[in-house]
């Protein structure tokens, strides 16, 4: 992966940064840039793209000869079956659905970690239960649980539904943060500042938890897919405000309109390949994050060493080097900061 | 305590709290979900209004502990109620039509990209840096698509265009399902898009995970030892790295399956394929509140069960989880 995107639309990799940021910038994987570029682009399209639009979203164009009209130069992107523009829905659709996937971002993420924290700081009875509870909601498929959560809800708006979502998205980041949490308070630095008197909350929130932020980014990172995929899925199948547009619900109207059977092609390709789009810039960024935390799974890049050459971190025995390998052993590099 | 007695307990657990969440949502929600499906179905039984009445607990049946009971008897004896808008078909026969169309797809495919992204992982953990490692980036754009919207692709592409496969249903219209040729060719013949479907869809994934856990393991100092004791190159990938690493692998299918079956369900959709996942969206369109819990329960269980399968073959590869006693 050697993309060189000429503009970078990430804060971090703006000159005037500070010095740190910048070499976190440097130190990401390309894969992680790429993913960041590719959001941040998504980000910017979803904050100016409905001032830029062309028409309303909204906007039923009458005439019938715009009814399900293919792409020309006054509707880059084609019209719908009620002559709706598709470039307007889907720059608001970008907004939305990004809002949307960002919110419950936020929202589960700080569930988690409190949730993970708690039950691996305070142990004893709390750990049992907050752990048993994160790995029922863990085991209970989210999707099915969703539909009927919403279903029952009679006004299923952009609030009702981040909640729902958040309310469901915490349990894979609480495990894991648990399990980190688990193996951070045994450290050396925890018991120092325990037997100098902090206070547990002091403890938690200046040792602890900045010791997990690369765990708690991808976490966050993972929580935004899983809830552009659910929202998605969700307003696909009709359980969302289906008179606001989002790439969900502009994915029900193309599909409830029978956009496939005549091949409208422009209405249903454009909102699910942003969907697509979002979600692998969000993997990438996510795979990146791994690789800072783990060097191990860098990529080789050029050397393309089979596995058993990199099985030779002290070439034993001269006998092996007879027959000289075609590349030596490096020492891996190590992770960064304080984890295991 | 065993690990796999530790195991069905935490199923039994999780089971029961899908149960009592199932009861109390529809009693903790605004809004009266009886009145709802009333204005949508006016001509309805007086018979139905009254197990929709009980099912969710409108109109004072009992008290809540008697509701509580009579729900669980019920759903114990397999009995979800009379469906509303299929009345007077039973929710229990609905589900009895549907279910086996879905296992047999979403199962088998997900078994399929299992078993293929595993082996493909191996090989690209084992190559690190390989052609197969490089083109993980592309991949991860599968990983990433909603299964729906890949779905509406390929039958775009193979079905509507290409005329390769059949444009939706489970099997050609005018065939009576049976266990004769002419149909099982043709329910198979319409599951093959489906399927492939759900294998490109989820491959990437179990590859991507099984990857970084090979990577991971070739790091260990035993792969040095099986290296420096001459062991062919195959052995040590399968015998040594592959076979430790496909414990995380296995532990990652029984949390992610659920994810796996929630896409697919709404994939089939796209194809009106005669599943669970249609139903659900009836169920749904039509605000068909007993048939949505209902389908609910059966997602959950079989999610559960697929776990509860998945910790048994752990414990048959696994000698650390048959040796764990009582250890968390």
């Amino acid at each position: 992966m050697t993309v060189a995107l000429p503009v970078s639309t990430e804060p971090a990799a703006v000159p005037e940064e500070h010095q740190q940021r910048r070499g976190l910038w440097r130190r990401l994987p390309t894969r992680a840039k790429v993913g960041a570029i590719m959001l941040g682009a998504f980000i910017v399209a979803g904050i100016i793209g409905p001032l830029l639009s062309p028409y309303d979203p909204s906007f039923q164009n009458p005439s019938f000869s715009l009814s399900m009209h293919p792409p020309d130069a006054a509707h880059l992107l084609g019209t719908t079956q009620s002559g709706q523009d598709v470039l307007s829905q889907l720059l608001s659709g970008i907004r939305l659905t990004l809002e949307l996937a960002l919110s419950v971002g936020v929202i589960a993420t700080v569930l988690s970690v409190v949730v993970g924290v708690a039950a691996a700081y305070l142990g004893g009875v709390w750990d049992e239960v907050l752990s048993l509870a994160t790995n029922v909601f863990l085991v209970i498929p989210a999707l099915p649980l969703l539909i009927i959560l919403l279903g029952y809800l009679p006004q299923k708006g952009q609030a009702a539904t981040i909640l729902v979502l958040a309310g469901l998205g915490w349990p894979w980041g609480a495990r894991l943060i648990r399990a980190q949490t688990m193996a951070i308070r045994s450290r050396d630095f925890v018991a120092a500042s325990r037997e100098t008197g902090e206070r547990t909350w002091r403890i938690l929130a200046f040792e602890i938890v900045p010791n997990e932020v690369s765990l708690i980014a991808a976490n966050f990172v993972n929580t935004v897919l899983y809830a552009i995929g659910a929202s998605v899925a969700l307003a696909f199948i009709g359980l969302a405000d289906l008179t606001s547009w989002s790439l969900g619900t502009m994915l029900y109207w193309a599909q409830s309109q029978q956009a496939l059977q005549v091949g409208a092609w422009w209405w249903f390709v454009p909102p699910g390949l942003a969907v697509a789009l979002i979600g692998t810039s969000l993997v990438l960024l996510n795979s990146g994050i791994d690789e800072l935390g783990n060097p191990r799974l860098r990529d080789a890049g050029g050397e393309s060493a089979a596995a058993w050459q990199h099985l030779r971190p002290t070439d034993p025995t001269p006998v092996l080097d007879a027959a000289p390998p075609r590349r030596r052993w490096r020492p891996a590099p190590r992770p960064d900061g304080d984890l295991p | 305590m065993p690990f796999i007695v530790r195991r069905v307990i935490f199923y039994l657990v999780a089971a029961w709290v899908a149960l009592t969440i199932n009861f109390f949502i529809p009693r903790a929600m605004p809004g009266n979900a009886v009145e709802s499906v009333m204005s949508k179905f006016p001509n309805l039984q007086p018979s139905a209004y009254k197990a929709l009445q009980a099912l969710l607990g409108v109109g004072h049946p009992g008290s809540l502990w008697d509701q509580y009971w009579a729900y669980l008897s019920n759903v114990f004896h397999l009995n979800f109620g009379t469906d509303v808008t299929n009345y007077p078909a039973s929710v229990a026969s609905l589900l009895a039509q549907t279910i086996p169309w879905t296992i047999t797809l979403v199962g088998t495919a997900t078994v399929i990209a299992f078993l293929a992204g595993t082996v493909l992982g191996v090989v690209a953990g084992w190559r690190h840096g390989g052609w197969l490692d490089r083109v993980l980036p592309g991949l991860m754009f599968f990983q990433a698509v909603p299964y729906f919207f890949l779905a509406l692709i390929l039958l775009e592409l193979l079905a509507v265009r290409g005329h390769l496969f059949p444009v939706g249903q489970g099997y050609s219209g005018g065939l009576v399902p049976g266990w004769h040729w002419d149909f099982v060719s043709s329910a198979i013949y319409h599951s093959l898009l489906p399927a492939f479907t759900i294998v490109i869809a989820s491959v990437a994934g179990w590859m991507l995970q099984m990857r970084n856990v090979m990577i991971t393991t070739i790091g260990e100092d035993y792969m040095l030892a099986a290296q420096a004791k001459g062991l062919s190159n195959r052995r040590v990938m399968f015998s040594y790295a592959a076979r430790n690493a496909l414990l995380p692998q296995l532990q990652g299918f029984g949390l992610a399956v659920g994810f796996v079956v929630s896409g697919a369900i709404v994939m089939e959709i796209v194809f009106s394929y005669p599943g669970i996942g249609l139903l659900l969206l009836n169920a749904v369109t039509s605000n068909d509140f007993p048939l949505m819990q209902a389908v609910f329960l059966v997602i959950t269980f079989a999610v559960l069960l697929a776990n509860l399968i998945v910790d048994m073959i752990i414990v048959a590869v696994d000698p650390r989880a048959r040796a764990r006693e009582g250890a968390r």
